[in-house]
């Protein structure tokens, strides 16, 4: 039961989402598969990092009447990792929609979505 | 067949490694020390209740507007990509169904509403520019779904997504000439801690990327559904 807290479920689910990801983007043919695998990779690597920050017993970083205004070093967990997944949320976004839209040129060009189409990039 | 094992090799070596981490890392005991100047001066400071908050837009302001330009290109990409030709669309779908339309009514304008609220108390509550943005392009993905031929106003999408990315950036000098540096909210008066007008200039920066925001995942959106409609 020592191992069962908080911060640990969150990166137990998070590196499972990480590995779910990876498998899919490397076994997947189909490029629309190929890039919800990314999605999911990404939401493992965001979990991980928020989960890293989580101390025991600490709350969320904004101030209201039940932490007051002193002390708020040893009454909250780390905000910087927040906003940095927020910025990587965010990056997430624009990378995947950048990523259908080439797989729709992909498809207007060839009327077809599997990998095992596309040759010319292979190696 | 060697391809599947290679996979499965690289996968079994990835999560030994993940696993090894999980079993030996310690969990943090107390905030490293820039957070905790963070959390200790954020009140006095920056004068936003959220420390998130005060994170993004002032002490990492550089960093958001960084990432405001990154979403900024991958929308521009997109619309370069799928720019449509102006033919006349002989497609007609199946009109969507009654329910669908009819919530959509209802729902279309309580969504905007609430990513208003989300972007505007964002230095108060957990939110904030990005987050009421999507918030506000969900509702016009609803619109998209319940009319698929719909027609968005480009140009004023465009129109309100180049004056706030502008207005961001005039701020941000704003801050340089009248206050200590570039992005600094203090310029404007601090306020009350915890009311609505407090925090200097962050709920007017989190209130125009949130319009940014939620301008460019509209009009990414859109295209991607024109596209759909020209196929």
């Amino acid at each position: 039961m020592e191992y069962l807290t908080l911060q640990n479920i969150g990166l137990v689910t998070g590196f499972l989402l990480i590995l779910i990801g990876l498998y899919g983007a490397l076994t997947q043919k189909n490029i629309l598969r190929i890039i919800v695998a990314f999605t999911i990779f990404d939401a493992g690597l965001n979990l991980v990092i928020v989960a890293l920050s989580y101390i025991k017993g600490r709350v969320a970083p904004i101030i209201d009447q039940t932490t007051g205004i002193t002390n708020l070093s040893e009454k909250f967990v780390d905000p910087v990792p927040q906003a940095l997944v927020l910025t990587s949320i965010v990056i997430g976004v624009g990378v995947t929609g950048v990523m259908l839209t080439f797989a729709l040129r992909m498809f207007k060009t060839r009327q077809s979505l599997d990998i095992n189409d596309f040759k010319e990039t292979k190696w | 067949m060697y391809k599947n094992m290679f996979i499965i090799v690289l996968l079994a070596g990835l999560g030994i490694l993940l696993g090894s981490f999980l079993l030996t890392h310690h969990a943090n005991k107390a905030l490293p020390e820039l957070p905790a100047y963070y959390a200790d001066k954020t009140a006095s400071e920056v004068g936003a209740a959220n420390v998130v908050t005060a994170v993004i837009v002032t002490y990492r302001g550089f960093d958001t507007l960084g990432e405001v330009t990154i979403l900024f290109v991958a929308a521009s990409l997109i619309a370069m990509f799928l720019k449509t030709s102006k033919a006349p669309k002989d497609r007609h779908p199946r009109p969507s169904s009654v329910i669908l339309s009819t919530a959509q009514k209802l729902l279309f304008p309580l969504i905007v509403l609430f990513g208003v609220y989300v972007f505007t108390n964002g230095h108060l509550t957990p939110g904030g520019g990005f987050q009421g943005g999507a918030v506000i392009a969900t509702g016009f993905l609803l619109l998209l779904m319940a009319n698929p031929q719909a027609e968005f106003k480009h140009g004023l999408l465009n129109f309100i997504e180049s004056i706030s990315g502008t207005s961001y950036v005039i701020i941000g000098i704003l801050g340089a000439i009248l206050g200590l540096g570039f992005l600094d909210n203090r310029f404007m008066s601090l306020g009350e801690l915890g009311t609505l007008f407090s925090a200097g200039a962050i709920p007017v920066i989190y209130s125009l990327i949130g319009l940014k925001v939620g301008a460019e995942l509209s009009n990414i959106l859109h295209h991607l559904n024109e596209v759909q409609n020209e196929a």
